[in-house]
C-alpha cells in the first residue's frame, strides 16, 4: 500500500508538471502575441512593449516557464529587472511565493486573486458534493430496492428530468422564484465559514443545490444500476439464505460492493466541480473562481486564466489520486494489482 | 455488445417463436405445425431484428425517437422556412412591445396566432422563429462536435486497444492528460487565444459566427474524444482476442483492414449509444456558454445566445424565460431518453444507469 501511494504520488507530480507546461505553452506560446492581448482599446506599440517587458513575454518561453515554476517557491519581481528595482523600487511589483503570476490588469498578484475566489468556490463545491452524494446515493438505493414499483419509476423519472434541465435554468428558477418572488429562502450572499456555520450554510445552500442538481440526478441512476447489479449477485443470496437481516444484507453486503464505482465517479466529479461551479457562481453573482475566470476571459487577463486552469487541473489530479488510494481501502483486491 | 444469433437471449426474447417444447407442454394450442413429426422450424432473427423488436416495445424510447427526429428535422428545414417567410427571426415588431419597459402586451409574453410563443421584449421579434433558427445553430455545433469526438475517439481507441504495449501506454496517458484539464474552463479561456487564430485561417472577422462555431466544435470535440476512445479501447481489448481477428491476421490482413473492416463493424452499437448520450451534453454545453455570455454573439440566433438574453427576464416576462429553457430541456431530454433506450436494446446487461 505504501509503495502504491508513493508510485501514485510520483505520477501526480509528473502529471502536474506536464499540465502546467501544456497550459503555459497553449496560452503564452500560441501564434497570437500574448503582449498584444494585454490591452483592449488603448493599445499603442509602447504600451504593448511595456507590458511585454513587465510580464516577461520578451524572454524565451522556456525561461518564462522556469520563472513560473521558480515563483512557486521564491518571490518574483515584475518586471524582472534588478537595475530598475535599484533605480525605482516603487515601479517594480514583488510577488510573494507561492507566486502564480502577476495580473497587470488588476495590478495584483495572481495568488491573491485566486485566494479571494477559492473559499467561495470551495464552499459551493463542498455543499454541492454533500447534497448530491447523500441524496443521490439514498434515492438510488430506494429506487433499486423498489425496482419496477411506482417509487422507482418516480425517482428515475425525476432524476432524468433533473439531469436534462440546464443547470443555469435550475439556478435561475431557484434564485428568481424561491428567493426573490416567494421569499422562501434568503437571497444568497456569500458569508464566510468564519462567521458561523449556519449563516455560511444558509448562504451557499441555493448555489450548491444548483450545482448538485445535475450530479445528484446522475448519481441516483448510477447508484440504482450498481445496486441492482450487486443485489443480484450470488453472495447476496447466500447471505439471505444464512438468515442475515435484510437491512444488514443491503448495507454490509450490497452497498459496500456498489460503493466502489460510486467513489470513483464521485472523486472525478469532485475534481471537476471547480469548473462546474462557474455557472452557479454566475447565476447567484458569487465572486468565486468561476467569476474570476469569466472576468479574466473578458479582459483577456492571461496570467489569471493560466493560473485558474492550473489550479483547477491540480484539483482534478489530486481527486484522481484520492480516488485511487480510497479504492485500495474500499476494495482490497485493487492493492494486489 | 450486439447479441449474436444463437445466444440464449435470442430465443427467450423471441416469444413468437414456437419452440418444440412449448408445443409439447400445450398440445391443444392452435399453433400451426409446419415441420415434420411435430418439430417446428425455429425462425432465425438477425441481431438487428432483435434490437428493433425490443425498441418497438419500449414506448418511452419510441416517443423520444420521434421527438429527436422532429427536432432534428425542424432544425434542418429552418433555414428554408426562414427563406420562404414562415419564420422571421430578425423582423422586429415595435407595435407589439408597447407595455411598460418595452414588454410585450397580452397573455404569456404576447402569445397570439401569428406569434405562437410570443415575442421578445424590447424588439418584438417572434420567439418561435428565434428558437427554431437558434436550434439549427446549436444542433449544428453539437452534432459537429460529437462527430469530431466520435471520429478521433474511435481511431485513437482502436489503435490504443489493438496495438497495446508502448503505443497504448502513451495514448492512454495522453487521454488522462486531456481529462485532467477542466473542460468548461478551457472552453471559456481558450477563446482568448484561439478564436482570432481560427478567424484569420478562415479569412473572416473574429466577431463573425463561423470562427466561433468552428472554435466550439473543435474544443468541445477535443475534450469529448477521450470519453469515446476509452470505451472503444475497452471493446477492442476483448475483440482482438476473438477468432475472426486471428483469422484475418493469418490471412495477412493489413492494419488498416483489421482496424476498419474487421473491428469497426463490431463497434457500431456502443458508438451509436454513446453518440446519442454525448450529443445532449454538447447541446447543454453550448447553451451554458451562451448563458455565460461567451458563446455565439447575440445577433446570431443560437439557443445559448437566446438563453443569455432570457435569464434576466425571469420575473418581468416569465413566458419569455420559460419557452427557450423548456425547449433546451425537451431537446436534451429526448436525446437522453433515446440514448438510454438504445443502450437497453443493444446491451441489455448494462441496465438503465
Amino acid at each position: 500500500m505504501f509503495f502504491y501511494i508513493i508510485r501514485r504520488l510520483i505520477s501526480v507530480v509528473v502529471m502536474l508538471f506536464i499540465i502546467s507546461m501544456t497550459t503555459f505553452l497553449v496560452f503564452f506560446a500560441s501564434p497570437v502575441d500574448p503582449a498584444s492581448l494585454t490591452c483592449a482599446k488603448n493599445c499603442t506599440p509602447a504600451v504593448i512593449e511595456g507590458n511585454r517587458k513587465l510580464l516577461g513575454f520578451d524572454k524565451p518561453i522556456t525561461v518564462q516557464y522556469a520563472n513560473f515554476v521558480k515563483g512557486l517557491f521564491v518571490a518574483r519581481d515584475f518586471p524582472d529587472d534588478p537595475e530598475q528595482k535599484a533605480r525605482a523600487p516603487q515601479t517594480v511589483f514583488t510577488c510573494a511565493a507561492p507566486c502564480l503570476g502577476y495580473s497587470q490588469r488588476q495590478a495584483k498578484s495572481v495568488t491573491e486573486i485566486i485566494k479571494d475566489g477559492l473559499p467561495i468556490t470551495a464552499s459551493i463545491a463542498l455543499g454541492a458534493f454533500v447534497l448530491w452524494i447523500t441524496s443521490g446515493v439514498f434515492f438510488g438505493i430506494i429506487a433499486a430496492l423498489n425496482r419496477g414499483r411506482w417509487i422507482d419509476r418516480l425517482l428515475v423519472g425525476v432524476s432524468l428530468i433533473g439531469y436534462s434541465l440546464p443547470s443555469f435554468f435550475i439556478g435561475q428558477l431557484l434564485l428568481v422564484f424561491i428567493a426573490i418572488k416567494w421569499q422562501l429562502w434568503p437571497i444568497p450572499n456569500f458569508v464566510p465559514l468564519s462567521e458561523g456555520l449556519w449563516p455560511w450554510m444558509q448562504s451557499i445552500f441555493l448555489p450548491s443545490l444548483t450545482l448538485a442538481a445535475i450530479f445528484g440526478a446522475s448519481y441516483v441512476r448510477l447508484t440504482r444500476a450498481y445496486m441492482l447489479e450487486t443485489m443480484s449477485e450470488d453472495y447476496i443470496r447466500t447471505a439471505r439464505a444464512k438468515g442475515v437481516k435484510e437491512s444488514v444484507v443491503v448495507r454490509r453486503h450490497g452497498l459496500r460492493a456498489a460503493l466502489t464505482p460510486i467513489v470513483t465517479a464521485a472523486g472525478l466529479d469532485l475534481g471537476g466541480l471547480l469548473g462546474g461551479a462557474i455557472i452557479s457562481e454566475q447565476v447567484f453573482s458569487f465572486r468565486g473562481l468561476g467569476w474570476t475566470s469569466i472576468q479574466a476571459i473578458t479582459n483577456t487577463d492571461l496570467p489569471v486564466i493560466v493560473a485558474v486552469v492550473v489550479v483547477a487541473s491540480f484539483f482534478i489530479v489530486i481527486a484522481n489520486l484520492v480516488v485511487d488510494v480510497l479504492y485500495g481501502v474500499i476494495d482490497p483486491r485493487v492493492r494486489m494489482s | 455488445m450486439t447479441v449474436a444469433p444463437g445466444e440464449p437471449e435470442n430465443r427467450s426474447d423471441a416469444s413468437a417463436v414456437p419452440v418444440a417444447s412449448a408445443v409439447a407442454v400445450d398440445p391443444g394450442s392452435p399453433v400451426a405445425l409446419d415441420g415434420v413429426d411435430g418439430a417446428v422450424a425455429i425462425a432465425g432473427r438477425t441481431p438487428w431484428q432483435i434490437v428493433m423488436r425490443r425498441l418497438r416495445r419500449d414506448r418511452v424510447t419510441m416517443v423520444a425517437f420521434g421527438a429527436s427526429v422532429f427536432f432534428v428535422a425542424l432544425a434542418a428545414i429552418a433555414p428554408l422556412l426562414a427563406r420562404i417567410g414562415i419564420l422571421n427571426p430578425d423582423q422586429t415588431h415595435p407595435e407589439l412591445v408597447q407595455g411598460l419597459g418595452s414588454m410585450p402586451e397580452g397573455l404569456m409574453g404576447g402569445v397570439s396566432w401569428s406569434h405562437w410563443l410570443g415575442v421578445e421584449p424590447g424588439t418584438g421579434r417572434d420567439l418561435l422563429s428565434r428558437i427554431v433558427t437558434g436550434m439549427t445553430t446549436s444542433l449544428t455545433v453539437a452534432l459537429l462536435a460529437t462527430l469530431f469526438s466520435v471520429v478521433v475517439g474511435t481511431i485513437i481507441g482502436i489503435i490504443s486497444g489493438f496495438a497495446g504495449g508502448r503505443v497504448d501506454w502513451l495514448l492512454s496517458r495522453s487521454m488522462d492528460l486531456v481529462l485532467s484539464f477542466p473542460s468548461t474552463l478551457m472552453l471559456l479561456s481558450l477563446q482568448a487565444v484561439l478564436v482570432d487564430r481560427i478567424a484569420s485561417i478562415m479569412g473572416q472577422p473574429s466577431s463573425a459566427p463561423p470562427p466561433k462555431i468552428a472554435f466550439m466544435v473543435l474544443v468541445l470535440g477535443f475534450f469529448g474524444f477521450p470519453f469515446f476512445a476509452r470505451i472503444i479501447r475497452g471493446q477492442v481489448l476483448s475483440l482482438r482476442e476473438r477468432e475472426f481477428v486471428e483469422a484475418a491476421r493469418s490471412l495477412g490482413a493489413r492494419r488498416g483492414r483489421l482496424y476498419f473492416k474487421e473491428l469497426l463493424p463490431h463497434l457500431w452499437a456502443p458508438l451509436l449509444v454513446y453518440t446519442t448520450l454525448v450529443l445532449p451534453a454538447n447541446i447543454s454545453a453550448e447553451a451554458a456558454l451562451g448563458f455565460l455570455g461567451v458563446g455565439l454573439n447575440p445577433p446570431t440566433a443560437s439557443l445559448g445566445a437566446i438563453l443569455n438574453d432570457t435569464v434576466s427576464y425571469a420575473l418581468p416576462d416569465p413566458a419569455y424565460f420559460f419557452f427557450p429553457g423548456v425547449t433546451v430541456f425537451l431537446l436534451v431530454l429526448s436525446f437522453n431518453l433515446l440514448g438510454d433506450g438504445l443502450r437497453d436494446a443493444l446491451d441489455p446487461k448494462a441496465g438503465r444507469q
